[in-house]
């Protein structure tokens, strides 16, 4: 037993941090390129900023992710979907710095300053060059779409694991990991509940 | 530990709640992409109509289709530096890269067939800061609002019967448009000019400027010509505009003024319609030096997305709805444009049949 029960509690705090921000940034991005109103301007302003300090989350967060070693996923599951499971987290983190890296060589690109506030801005990391551009801020547009299915679908396996499965998967990512159902030290009306299931299966519980 | 195959009860409303998670909020992405709401006015929606009256020209700007590029520097003497604290407006230069065009999507368009010019300007400043403003050769715009510009392009749409806009339509549009009033009393007795050079351009859109301090002053700018040769253009000749620009700048470079107005407490700022009160304190910010032209196919502005609110620190937009209007459209416009160029899949290709690039 070399791995522990719940993510490092600093791989949670920026896990929601970085769930809240890019939920919010993909939002921003879909929305002010469909608007002609005011909100065009405000939301254009805090894209670029969100984007770099996305960025800086995800390298740190990878870095948190390789020094401190996950939860296992319950040995029950299937080898693929453990497989499936692992590869969705390695493209969520590729499209995190991904998605800020088109972004900004997009608008390098396309020759705009990139400001990040009224007067910070960072330095181009691409040519000038309008076809340039157009390619990648057409790839910044269908990589956010599949950023988002991929969310969409991570969102869904968590939920899945909470509330079908029940494991300790998702207690393993909260900052509240007892009182959903399988947890070591469950309380008394729990333990009695799965004593009551071990008579009922004849099975012995899986770990 | 885990028991996986305990069933858990209420399975059915369990995978109820996972399905409503996910439909809901790939539901709220939607509805914020506009998927929902087909009706809503869009940058994609403005380019569309421009696109509707001008024609698809893949590869060309979908309105100012018609155009140049030209290069220079701007020498700021200091003046506007108590107002705002851009790098640009202290003494010393700043280059620049413009663009002279005329309105319309076609990029054929006779030059004699619009009496309005545009010039549009990107400040490239020693900090890594830009300024990019489009300017036009008319005191004021017609209208206010996104929606109103929106429904005038509507209304002077083509009639594929005649090749001209409906008059009726047009009446009735400005009939519904009072603010319009100023544009078309200046546009009665506007000439098509002979030179992009003796024209002044409005930014038209007030702006702010902002101080040292931090405090912010109401701006309008224009730039004023040297050239006082101003004439209306030949008959007969339907690209005289570039002709004349050749030949001035082979004489030597051309010269305006940026003349920077402040607004008193009062003076509209959202509203491109109105003209501020002729006795507001106006100052000359510098000289706008043009050097050199080159052609729009291959010249250093034909990447360039000249939107009015790329804005160094020191100058901010205000609340006009036409600015965030005319950022996003242009957004739209050079996305068009540039996948043309790119030929991604989807994008507009040119008839290669009718020559269209010589």
């Amino acid at each position: 037993m070399t791995a522990p029960q719940a993510f490092h509690p600093l791989a949670r705090l920026l896990h929601w941090t970085m769930a809240v921000l890019i939920l919010a940034m993909l939002f921003v991005g879909v929305g002010m390129v469909t608007t002609v109103s005011e909100k065009h301007q405000w939301l254009l302003a805090l894209h670029r900023p969100l984007g770099a300090a996305i960025f800086v989350l995800a390298l740190i967060r990878i870095g948190v992710r390789l020094r401190f070693k996950p939860p296992a996923l319950p040995a029950d599951m299937p080898a693929l979907v453990q497989f499936v499971a692992h590869a969705s987290h390695w493209v969520l983190y590729a499209l995190m710095l991904a998605m800020p890296l088109i972004g900004w060589a997009m608008l390098s690109a396309g020759g705009y300053p990139i400001m990040l506030g009224h007067a910070w801005h960072l330095p181009p990391i691409a040519p000038a060059n309008g076809v340039l551009f157009a390619w990648l801020r057409e790839a910044h547009r269908y990589v956010a779409y599949l950023f988002f299915l991929t969310i969409l679908g991570h969102m869904g396996a968590a939920l899945y694991h909470a509330l079908i499965r029940r494991d300790e998967v998702f207690p393993s990512m909260t900052f509240w990991p007892k009182g959903h159902g399988v947890k070591t030290e469950a309380p008394p009306d729990i333990a009695a509940d799965e004593s009551e299931i071990m008579t009922d299966t004849r099975q012995p519980p899986a770990a | 530990m885990s028991a996986p195959s305990r069933k858990p009860p209420h399975l059915l409303w369990r995978w109820c709640a996972i399905g409503a998670a996910v439909v809901l909020l790939a539901l709220a992405f939607a509805f914020v992409g506009g998927w929902l709401t087909p009706h809503r006015l869009t940058p994609q929606r403005i380019v569309d109509a421009l696109q509707a009256n001008g024609g698809v020209h893949p590869g060309f700007r979908r309105n100012h289709a018609k155009g140049v590029c030209v290069a220079g520097y701007f020498e700021g003497n200091g003046a506007a530096s108590p107002y705002s604290r851009s790098l640009v407006f202290a003494a010393g230069r700043t280059p620049v890269v413009g663009r002279f065009a005329l309105p319309g999507g076609n990029p054929y368009a006779p030059d004699g067939s619009v009496p309005i010019r545009s010039f549009a300007l990107r400040f490239a400043l020693a900090n890594g800061q830009q300024w990019r403003t489009g300017m036009n050769s008319m005191p004021v715009f017609p209208v206010s609002t996104p929606q109103a510009f929106y429904e005038q392009l509507q209304a002077g749409r083509p009639d594929p019967a005649t090749g001209k806009p409906d008059p009726a339509r047009l009446k009735t549009f400005f009939g519904a448009h009072p603010e319009a009033g100023p544009f078309l009393a200046w546009i009665k007795t506007a000439k098509p000019s002979a030179s992009y050079a003796t024209e002044s351009y409005s930014g038209l859109d007030a702006f702010y400027f902002v101080d040292a301090k931090g405090e912010r002053h109401a701006v309008r700018w224009q730039v004023v010509p040297e050239a006082k040769d101003a004439a209306p253009g030949p008959a007969g000749d339907t690209d005289y505009l570039a002709n004349d620009l050749h030949t001035r700048l082979a004489t030597g470079p051309q010269r305006w003024h940026l003349m920077v107005t402040l607004g008193a407490p009062g003076d509209p700022t959202n509203d491109a319609t109105k003209v501020w009160p002729d006795d507001r304190t106006t100052i000359d910010a510098g000289t706008l030096v043009i050097e050199s032209e080159q052609p729009q196919e291959s010249g250093p502005c034909r990447d360039i997305n000249y939107d009015p609110t790329v804005l160094p620190d020191g100058i901010e937009i205000s609340d006009d709805p036409l600015l965030a209007a005319r950022s996003a459209a242009y957004a739209s416009s050079y996305l068009r444009r540039t996948s043309e160029e790119a030929h991604l899949p989807g994008a507009a290709r040119a008839d290669t049949s009718k020559q269209e690039h010589p």
